[in-house]
């Protein structure tokens, strides 16, 4: 059991992650990535979303029957997007004026439905539940790691902005890398995310194909011997 | 006949696919309009203490000498809305107001609160919601640039050219987001031509004495 629990982090985190093995989320991949501290919210925000979204399907998945069960699951992502935007402007209100504008973006993620449709209406409870988590992670990293690029190569900096996410405590996290860089506008705009994660995803198929060349002379190796 | 084959045979039928679905909208719609009944007062409440937070942030500190946000008065704008305004007195005298103005930005309406003294001078604006984009048009924002700031001490008469500096006025623009900054500078300048037709009647106390 501890395995398979194993198998679905170590898909959700990288070898299925949303963005880089499934190419879903796109959407609000590219709209929010401008920084990586923008990413990092976004990711959360998804995460939390993704964890509920999973177990509700999850709970319901034997009384859902297949014509209607892609409405179903919208009505589910699209109540519980609203709630969490509901719940964070009343009671997390500072939270709610950093992350307020990517909240309903996450009905838009169809990572989300492709989740609760390729996995938590198949599962228990309690793995659906570890794979909206490691989706939800294994999201937030793509996210950081494509925010950071992006920031880097178009203002000059990292994490910028973090206090307003994480509270005062983080404002170490908010790192100048290149001081008077004038920007590089495009890197910031929606074309230098696509270019960003095209270069992202090359990078992440070369160390695959090294990786599994790698495992392939190995084993030609044992079994030569 | 067990559980299973018996859903197994209502998912074939007509019926069962539209009560399915009309329950999860039904508990989905419930779970909305409580948590909106839950929610409503305490947003009601931080959005209340946001724009107290933001009237005294476009007044200058000395100027009001007792509590803004207890004197409103309602007003009607030119577009025929209804219109709150704070008015901040110093000694009884009405020394400045404070109005709620709306620009049309890149990605809905941007309310903005505005301060301007009896001298058609602005002496502060502030951006309380707005839903432009991250990273580029919510520049307009205080604690992400201080750009806002570049109103205050401006008026119509003073030579401010009242556009941003692609279109030949005096505002910056935010690289990537010229839309955003322009309809607020739009919107700030129509509250000053209101400002400008009321001006009379927003000094004027004949309603009520401090």
């Amino acid at each position: 059991m501890s395995t398979a629990y194993r198998d679905i982090i170590r898909d959700g985190l990288w070898t299925q992650n949303m963005v880089f093995a499934q190419m879903l989320a796109l959407c609000p991949l590219l709209a929010v990535t401008g920084t990586a501290t923008n990413g990092l919210g976004m990711g959360l925000a998804s995460t939390a979303v993704l964890l509920c979204a999973n177990v509700a399907v999850a709970l319901i998945r034997n009384w859902v029957s297949p014509s209607v069960r892609i409405p179903i699951f919208i009505v589910i992502i699209a109540s519980l997007v609203t709630l969490v935007d509901m719940a964070m402007n009343a009671w997390l209100y500072e939270l709610y004026q950093v992350l307020g504008l990517f909240i309903a973006l996450i009905v838009c993620n169809c990572g989300i439905l492709g989740r609760a449709e390729a996995f938590a209406s198949k599962r228990p409870v309690a793995a659906a539940a570890v794979d909206g988590l490691a989706m939800g992670i294994g999201f937030t990293l793509a996210l950081v790691a494509l925010g950071a690029v992006r920031e880097l190569l178009g203002s000059g900096t990292l994490f910028a902005d973090a206090r307003l996410l994480l509270g005062d405590a983080f404002h170490f996290m908010e790192i100048t890398l290149i001081p008077e860089y004038q920007g590089f506008l495009l890197m910031v705009l929606p074309p230098g995310g696509f270019l960003a994660l095209g270069f992202l995803m090359a990078l992440q198929r070369v160390w695959e194909t090294r990786r599994a060349r790698q495992t392939e002379a190995s084993a030609v190796s044992d079994t030569g011997v | 006949m067990d559980i299973t084959a018996r859903r197994a045979a209502w998912f074939t039928t007509v019926w069962y696919p539209m009560v399915a679905l009309g329950c999860v909208t039904l508990i989905a719609g419930a779970a909305l309009a409580l948590a909106h009944r839950i929610t409503a007062p305490a947003i009601l409440a931080v959005e209340t203490r946001t724009l107290i937070a933001s009237l005294t942030q476009v007044l200058p500190s000395d100027v009001a000498d007792h509590d803004v946000f207890s004197d409103p008065v309602e007003l009607t704008n030119s577009s025929g809305q209804t219109l709150t305004v704070y008015r901040a007195r110093h000694e009884g005298e009405i020394v400045a107001v404070v109005f709620q103005q709306v620009a049309q930005g890149y990605a809905g309406p941007i309310d903005l609160v505005m301060g301007v003294d009896h001298a058609g001078q602005i002496t502060g604006v502030r951006v309380t919601r707005h839903s432009e984009t991250p990273g580029l048009g919510d520049k307009i924002e205080i604690r992400r640039d201080p750009w806002i700031t570049s109103f205050k001490g401006r008026s119509l008469d003073d030579g401010t050219r009242w556009a941003v500096k692609p279109d030949g006025g005096d505002f910056d623009a935010f690289s990537g987001a010229t839309i955003t900054p322009r309809a607020v500078v739009a919107a700030v300048k129509d509250g000053l031509h209101w400002f400008e037709q009321q001006q009379t009647h927003l000094f004027t106390t004949e309603d009520q004495t401090p």
